[in-house]
């Protein structure tokens, strides 16, 4: 879980003068967003370049099978052949860089001749629909629970959503998962006699949603909550939340226009890593809870080798989440009206 | 040349008798910690544990993990010799959680054995350099950065196949990026002081003398951050066994376990719960203790 | 007669800490009529933003009004409930802070924070607000009014934003304005305008105010009675110039005697108050500024002495009083407060620039 201190300093590299010519903060704004657009490039560029390398420079090649009879060098050179892994390193990469281009990703070589593009398609309404539901679940509860604990602090309900937050960030994901599946599916059944539970493989628009979007949401409530929690107590030591109450002001506008609207700005970084973790956990999840997503067709072509596989969902993965942490900066200059946008 | 040695000397004596009484210091704070306290505990067991099982397994106290017994397949828990049951391949579940505990617990502190020299070494360059290069590092770790953790050593792990080393430096390179950024910072903001300044004047570069400083003030961030880190490497390796690229039969590890359990989770449900425990409640314990650093080594650790 | 606007009768605020409960106020009765501007001065610790923050019923945590009442137009604040307080704040009594910057929502637009204060007491409609911000900022001289309520307070100057805050206070036309250091946050050029626009505002409205410093001078230009406090008690009250001419508490007096005077005898140096504020959570026995009076004799060991008169409306807490100490033991007094060193880099007599006391 990377979720480490320093966030990295984008787009300091690409100059500051354009800033200075526009002189209202919406013009500096689009350039602001234009630069981070830009900065998103040579990212990609490298997490390509990178998995491009790893994946030649691996041992051995992708058509030797784990254990049994091997193919033989006439099978091998032809598959070279078809999928172009007789051309030089060089020009391998290019083409590959070309072809992504233009969405093209190769094919996998698992499911011999269908493209990459394609098995991401298949996969795609899945993956997305539990990582929205996930994200729909994360945002209200987990700072819901963080402000409540943090107004009522030093109470039992502070206590018990910070020990829930702190037990639900260490257990991962697949332990919590398989927990839930035994008690709320398995041995349910067991003991109402199938009356209850909850299912636990294959995908429906239903029920069998519950099980992995809780899995996948809970540890992003759990570290969404202790800092909303910690930057509201912070937020309520301020002045200006004295000031708040002595203009004789109801409770509900001092919580919601002065000290919400402080103590979530910083909430609102902590979006971007929650977007990352929930692509990551998607793998996991999916992989439990038997959901034929993006993820878990990860799992598999790593499993078997697919490098072009491998090489397009990482790629994918690293868009979206570029992407995702994008959308953040740019609402956190939109938030915070002092962020200075040189 | 005089003055640059009479200044180290000076600041030499002055950190040995602040340090030992902060740590001492530390050490009563942390003690103070029930939590932290409590996940020390259960790491102590884990680790006398991990160097026992073998000895155990010699003297016949405990069955050998890879043993399979074919009559008692899938047994729950409460069989006399086997106290928690057994899997879909009659191994004993007991003895493979107290065996699977060494894989655990070498990874997350070799891990970081690993991770800490290739994080001193980049923070330093970064730092004591500056300008172009600690940028040019910098934003090396920014791209590092963009690689989601999991996905990179999934990649790293198919590319060179699931050995120890390479699930060993996979699971670092993924992780050496926190440690590098906080050495850098502290030697940046050593390199702010003014005694610095004055051995630089005097035409020495400072190099020794920063990373004296560098080892007093920033050992407690430093401890703190590789603390963190277990639990992140433990958990890695976990998700990998779990998802069947990580260390391979018949070395039993948690994540195997609890995927093994999950298989075989309607005949017998209590074999997933074992070892899902176990991983949990180690990661619990590592970061109770981590907290406990933290708070312990606060910035009064810091000059 | 003027009427008694407000009555603190014998309050007590006191703050339950681990370390012990610390009486930050400690029986303080003071009142302030409509219309006047009462001074409130002592060093920092004294008790004074502790008393302001009572009226309100804002004592932060682990604080607590603990008896006492405060009475305003007869109705005791301290016993109103969550309704009434809320009606009473910002509204009857309005109270502005010491440092803008900190003391003003950053992520808010200055006319918005102003038109809330006037919008949740019901007592302007939306769109009237807004026209009556700009007539507020306008007055409390702020350029550009219009425009400057679309700014954040970032945007603002510390003159400017202090400015913004006094509107703010004043927007309910309250009757009594409580101003805890207005002042000190700010630049000495800028204090002198704000001390400038307050004498204004005082003269065009009317309001009461009640102000909070631990300066002498500002006490001088703007106010017409002045209650000393020491240790979380009032020690001296009375009016101005009376206290200004002979003060009779020796805290009064050592204040006074540190405030730099334009008509002083070039000769005179300044006098410091030696010692430290004194451990609220275990004070001195006997009169509370005992361990640092120049002038102090046995009972005040031993006995705390009670508010007496000692003047037409003056009282002052002090078995000794001013006027009873002679010449020669003043002159003693303003050496004594040298410490060794200085005496020695100065060749004595004179004693050592001390300035305000500590903030």
């Amino acid at each position: 879980m990377a979720v480490t201190a320093g966030r990295p300093n984008r787009g300091a590299l690409l100059p500051a003068r354009v800033s200075a010519l526009t002189g209202s903060r919406a013009g500096s704004l689009t350039i602001f967003i234009v630069r981070r657009v830009l900065w998103m490039i040579p990212i990609i560029f490298f997490v390509i370049l990178i998995t491009f390398l790893l994946m030649h420079l691996a041992p051995g090649s992708p058509w030797d099978k784990d254990g049994g009879r091997q193919l033989s060098q006439v099978v091998r050179d032809n598959l070279n052949a078809k999928y172009g892994l007789n051309k030089p390193e060089l020009q391998q990469f290019m083409l590959y860089l070309w072809n992504a281009i233009h969405f093209d990703f190769g094919l996998s070589y698992q499911y011999s001749g269908k493209s990459v593009v394609k098995l991401i398609a298949e996969g795609w309404p899945y993956t997305m629909t539990l990582g929205v539901l996930a994200f729909l679940l994360i945002v209200p509860v987990g700072v819901g629970l963080g402000v409540l604990a943090a107004l009522r602090q030093n109470s039992r309900v502070d206590y018990i959503t910070m020990g829930f937050a702190t037990f639900a960030a260490s257990f991962p994901n697949f332990v919590i998962g398989a927990l839930m599946v035994v008690f709320l599916s398995v041995l349910m059944a067991k003991w109402t006699q199938r009356a209850f539970f909850l299912p636990a493989a294959d995908f429906g628009l239903d029920d069998h949603l519950i099980m992995p979007v809780i899995t996948l949401s809970l540890l992003p409530i759990a570290y969404t909550a202790r800092l909303t929690r910690a930057s509201t107590l912070d937020t309520i030591r301020q002045d200006f939340i004295r000031t708040a109450w002595a203009k004789g002001l109801s409770e509900r506008l001092v919580v919601v226009r002065h000290i919400l609207k402080n103590s979530l700005i910083p909430v609102v970084t902590t979006l971007g890593p929650t977007f990352a973790f929930l692509v990551t956990g998607s793998i996991i999840v999916e992989t439990i809870f038997n959901i034929p997503g993006i993820g878990r067709a990860f799992v598999t072509a790593v499993s078997s080798r697919d490098y072009p596989m491998i090489l397009g969902t990482t790629v994918l993965f690293s868009v979206i989440i570029a992407v995702a942490n994008l959308v953040v900066d740019v609402l956190y200059v939109f938030i915070d009206p002092r962020v200075r946008l040189t | 040349m005089a003055i640059p040695v009479a200044v180290e000397q000076a600041i030499d004596w002055e950190i040995g008798e602040q340090q030992i009484g902060l740590w001492r210091d530390a050490w009563q704070r942390f003690r103070r910690n029930r939590l932290a306290l409590l996940g020390g505990a259960l790491v102590l067991i884990l680790v006398v544990v991990a160097f026992l099982s073998p000895l155990l397994v010699h003297f016949g106290i405990i069955i050998n993990p890879t043993t399979q017994e074919v009559e008692h397949i899938e047994v729950g828990p409460g069989m006399f010799r086997h106290v928690l049951g057994t899997d879909q391949l009659g191994r004993d579940t007991l003895s493979r959680l107290m065996f699977g505990s060494r894989i655990s617990l070498s990874v997350g502190i070799l891990v970081q054995g690993i991770i800490l020299p290739i994080g001193l070494a980049i923070g330093l360059t970064a730092g004591y350099f500056g300008g172009r290069i600690d940028n040019l590092l910098m934003r090396f770790t920014d791209i590092w950065y963009a690689f989601p953790d999991l996905i990179f050593v999934l990649v790293l792990v198919s590319v060179f196949g699931p050995s120890l080393l390479s699930i060993f430096g996979a699971i670092a390179l993924v992780n050496w990026v926190g440690l590098a950024r906080l050495v850098r910072g502290q030697v940046l903001s050593i390199k702010e002081k003014e005694f610095i300044e004055a051995a630089r004047s005097s035409g020495s570069a400072p190099f020794k003398l920063i990373v004296k400083h560098l080892l007093p003030n920033s050992l407690g961030p430093i401890i703190v951050t590789l603390t963190f880190g277990i639990p992140q490497a433990i958990f890695l390796e976990a998700v990998l066994s779990f998802l069947g690229v990580g260390i391979q039969p018949p070395t039993p590890t948690w994540g195997q376990m609890v995927f093994d359990g999950y298989e075989a989770i309607y005949a017998n449900p209590t074999s997933v719960v074992f070892p899902a425990l176990a991983i949990g409640f180690t990661l619990l314990a590592f970061s109770f203790i981590g907290d406990g650093l933290r708070d312990a080594l606060d910035p009064r650790m810091r000059r | 007669m003027a009427q008694t606007l407000l009555q603190v009768e014998d309050l007590h605020t006191q703050f339950f800490t681990s370390r012990g409960v610390v009486r930050a106020v400690d029986g303080v009765t003071l009142h302030i009529d409509a219309g006047e501007t009462l001074g409130i001065v002592g060093e920092s610790g004294c008790g004074k933003t502790i008393t302001a923050l009572s009226i309100l019923r804002l004592v932060p945590d682990p604080g607590r009004i603990v008896s006492g009442r405060i009475l305003f137009r007869g109705n005791d604040v301290v016993k109103m409930d969550d309704e009434e307080i809320r009606d009473f704040r910002g509204n009857d009594v309005a109270m502005i802070f010491q440092d803008p910057m900190t003391s003003l929502n950053p992520v808010t637009k200055i006319g918005p924070q102003i038109e809330e204060s006037m919008t949740a007491h019901n007592r302007f409609t939306p769109v009237l607000a807004k026209t009556r911000v700009i007539e507020l900022l306008t007055r409390v001289r702020v350029p550009s009014a219009e425009r400057r309520a679309r700014d954040y307070p970032h945007q603002f100057s510390g003159g400017m934003r202090q400015r913004a805050m006094i509107a703010m206070g004043l927007s309910n036309e309250p009757e009594l304005l409580i101003a805890d250091e207005p002042t000190t946050a700010l630049d000495v050029t800028v204090q002198a305008q704000i001390i400038q626009l307050m004498k204004q505002l005082n003269r065009e409205l009317g309001t009461a105010m009640m102000l909070i410093t631990h300066n002498m001078a500002l006490v001088a230009s703007l106010c017409q009675r002045v209650v000393v406090m020491y240790a979380g008690r009032v020690v001296e009250e009375g009016p101005v110039e009376q206290i200004f001419r002979s003060p009779q508490h020796p805290y009064t007096w050592s204040l006074l005697r540190s405030v730099p005077r334009v008509d002083e005898a070039r000769k005179e140096r300044l006098v410091s108050i030696k010692g430290l504020p004194p451990d609220l959570s275990n004070p001195p026995p006997g009169c509370k500024f005992h361990p640092r009076c120049p002038f102090v004799v046995e009972r005040c060991k031993v006995e705390e002495p009670p508010l007496g008169e000692v003047d037409v409306e003056q009282v002052a807490r002090c078995w000794v009083l001013m006027r009873n100490v002679s010449e020669l033991d003043i002159a003693a007094a303003k050496t004594s407060a040298l410490s060794v060193d200085a005496a020695r880099k100065l060749k004595a007599p004179v004693s050592e620039v001390g300035g305000a006391p500590t903030s």
